[in-house]
């Protein structure tokens, strides 16, 4: 992008002076301002080594052996015996499945309703602060509350879900919205796109009022009709935070754990891949085998980034560059 | 003329729409908190007797005040350490070019990637090994894994926007990183700190698996987990009167909360995503 760093330019230019006295002095400052920085992050990165690098390194370690979480100290070492488990039970792959099912369909309508509400909320009219407030809401409140909300609006006896069903002639029984597999697939995947639409909503919102107005004069004027002018404009221009929002929430929809665990449980129809790991983990107290699951799950998303970033060509990291 | 009128209403009823979508479970948990006993199972969209007796249960029958203040405390001590430690970090990221950084970036954005239960084994261990099983401490180092990456990320991209005038006079005064940032940095980034703190807040605030997993008594449980192991009074009472009250007392705060601060929220928010 035009704006170039010229505090990067300047220091560049000054190191590129071979032989000069500049130069020499450039390099030492450079030095001097990476130990200044290093120092700086010195304190962020010793809590990240203890609360992420540490606890991660003892899972995967934890993966290769039998250890029980009644008592953590005792354990085996039996290599890839529980990963080989793991690859032979069909529970688990039914749980990748499931996870990457649910990533694509809820992500995809959280993309879909985000578009159609940030273009809505986007039109010039009263009251836009309030009702881009009202839209933030469902945002806020804690997973578990969404799920518990949801929950008893769709349950099975006293649900107003069923009720209204039931009063407008669509369904002439009630549905077990939480039990049968499909529509307790279908109800977690409605209240992920309830909670997590007003983040994909915020995010194009936010792309949608840099665009020049100028542009939309012009094709006013020459009378292109606005689902073209959407296509051919308004959709190439915001790509790139609808491609970063649909990377950052298809991450985080991978590793969906709170609304699944309150809403349906065990119930195999729902299980995911953290879902899964946990059960295994502190239901069953099989620590090693749960820790493979959840290494497994780690490298998944971990190959997940890292094919993301390399073909999107999305260069998350380096923001300063992108500019 | 009529064609302009009827997209105008197609308009509106869409807004409708979107708004009774997002708002409509908040009114059905609070219609629903006011009905006790044979009412809950009977759908009326507004209570024929309200009662408050729902709320009143969920403060006797077990220490929900207790679990609020223990989410309290969790969030605003682990959002207080990660502003804290970030700060530094932010600077050095977002204003000093260096080797490594790019890398360090890299490693931070990843780990605000991670799998929550692909540290699960490992914290455990270690939250067990120094003593921080089933206090509110434990809860708090459990909760940096998700406040210290995030804070981090998005604070730098703010310290990145700062304009580069403000450190240029203090270099040229002579005055060293430690100095421009306390000196001259901090005291214009309140606003960049209130939204950062407030999101972070919010994500230590909704965290579960930890809490779920980390705590034990009852006493030490927070508000997510207290709510979703809410239990009737008996084995055969429904408790969903009490869990709504529950779900009412918590959102409620943080509806105002949204409503209020919305423009911090909105730019911290795009700040560590659109911007990123």
């Amino acid at each position: 992008m035009p704006a170039a760093q010229p505090h990067s330019a300047a220091r560049n230019l000054v190191s590129a002076m071979p032989g000069s006295m500049s130069g020499r002095v450039g390099r030492t400052l450079e030095q001097q301002r990476t130990r200044v920085a290093w120092l700086f992050v010195a304190p962020m990165l010793a809590a990240v080594a203890l609360v992420a690098a540490w606890p991660l390194a003892r899972t995967i370690a934890f993966s290769f052996t039998d250890a029980y979480l009644s008592d953590l100290e005792s354990w085996a070492a039996i290599g890839f015996a529980n990963y080989i488990a793991l690859f032979e039970d069909p529970l688990w792959w039914q749980a990748v499945w499931t996870t990457l099912l649910f990533t694509v369909t809820s992500v995809g309508l959280e993309t879909l309703f985000g578009l159609a509400i940030a273009l809505t909320l986007n039109a010039h009219m009263p009251g836009r602060g309030l009702l881009r407030a009202a839209v933030l809401i469902p945002w806020a409140i804690p997973t578990v509350i969404s799920a518990k909300m949801w929950g008893w609006m769709l349950h099975d006896l006293y649900g107003v879900v069923n009720a209204a069903l039931l009063k407008l002639g669509l369904i002439d029984a009630p549905w077990a919205w939480l039990a049968e597999p499909r529509l307790a697939f279908a109800a977690v995947v409605a209240v992920d796109v309830w909670k997590a639409t007003p983040f994909m909503t915020l995010l194009i919102l936010a792309a949608l009022q840099v665009l020049p107005k100028e542009i939309y004069q012009a094709g006013k004027v020459d009378g292109v009709p606005p689902i073209r002018m959407f296509l051919r404009v308004t959709l190439p221009l915001i790509r790139p935070a609808l491609l970063v929002a649909v990377i950052f929430r298809g991450l985080d929809a991978m590793r969906v754990f709170d609304v699944i665990y309150v809403l349906t449980g065990n119930n195999p129809a729902t299980t995911t891949m953290s879902v899964y790991a946990r059960q295994q983990l502190v239901d069953f107290q099989d620590v090693g085998y749960g820790s493979a699951a959840a290494t497994s799950l780690f490298l998944i998303v971990a190959i997940a980034t890292a094919i993301v970033i390399t073909v999107g060509r999305v260069n998350v990291s380096a923001t300063g560059e992108r500019r | 003329m009529i064609r302009k009128r009827l997209g105008r209403l197609a308009f509106y009823l869409l807004i409708a729409g979107i708004i009774f979508y997002a708002v409509f479970p908040f009114y059905w948990a609070i219609v629903s908190s006011l009905k006790t006993g044979t009412s809950l199972f009977q759908v009326e969209f507004w209570p024929s007797n309200p009662t408050v007796a729902n709320y009143v249960a969920l403060f006797e029958e077990q220490p929900f005040a207790r679990n609020i203040i223990n989410s309290l405390v969790v969030a605003v001590v682990a959002t207080g350490i990660s502003l804290f430690l970030s700060v530094t970090s932010a600077y050095a990221l977002g204003r000093i070019r260096f080797r490594g950084r790019t890398s360090m970036l890299m490693i931070i954005l990843s780990v605000s990637m991670f799998p929550q239960i692909a540290v699960l084994s490992g914290l455990f261990e270690l939250i067990r090994a120094i003593g921080l099983y089933d206090t509110l401490s434990g809860l708090v180092l459990a909760n940096l894994i998700l406040t210290l990456p995030f804070v981090t990320w998005v604070l730098t991209t703010f310290m990145r926007e700062m304009p580069r005038e403000l450190e240029q006079a203090a270099i040229v005064d002579g005055a060293n990183d430690w100095r421009i940032l306390t000196r001259v940095f901090l005291p214009i980034m309140g606003p960049a700190l209130s939204a950062t703190g407030l999101l972070a807040f919010i994500l230590a605030w909704n965290e579960f698996m930890f809490a779920l997993t980390f705590t034990l008594s009852t006493e030490q449980r927070t508000v997510p987990v207290a709510i979703a192991l809410i239990s009737g009074a008996t084995a055969y009472e429904l408790p969903w009167g009490k869990v709504m009250a529950a779900c009412v007392i918590v959102t409620v705060p943080l509806i105002v909360l949204v409503l209020v601060l919305q423009r911090y929220i909105i730019s911290g928010l795009t700040a560590g995503a659109v911007k990123g």
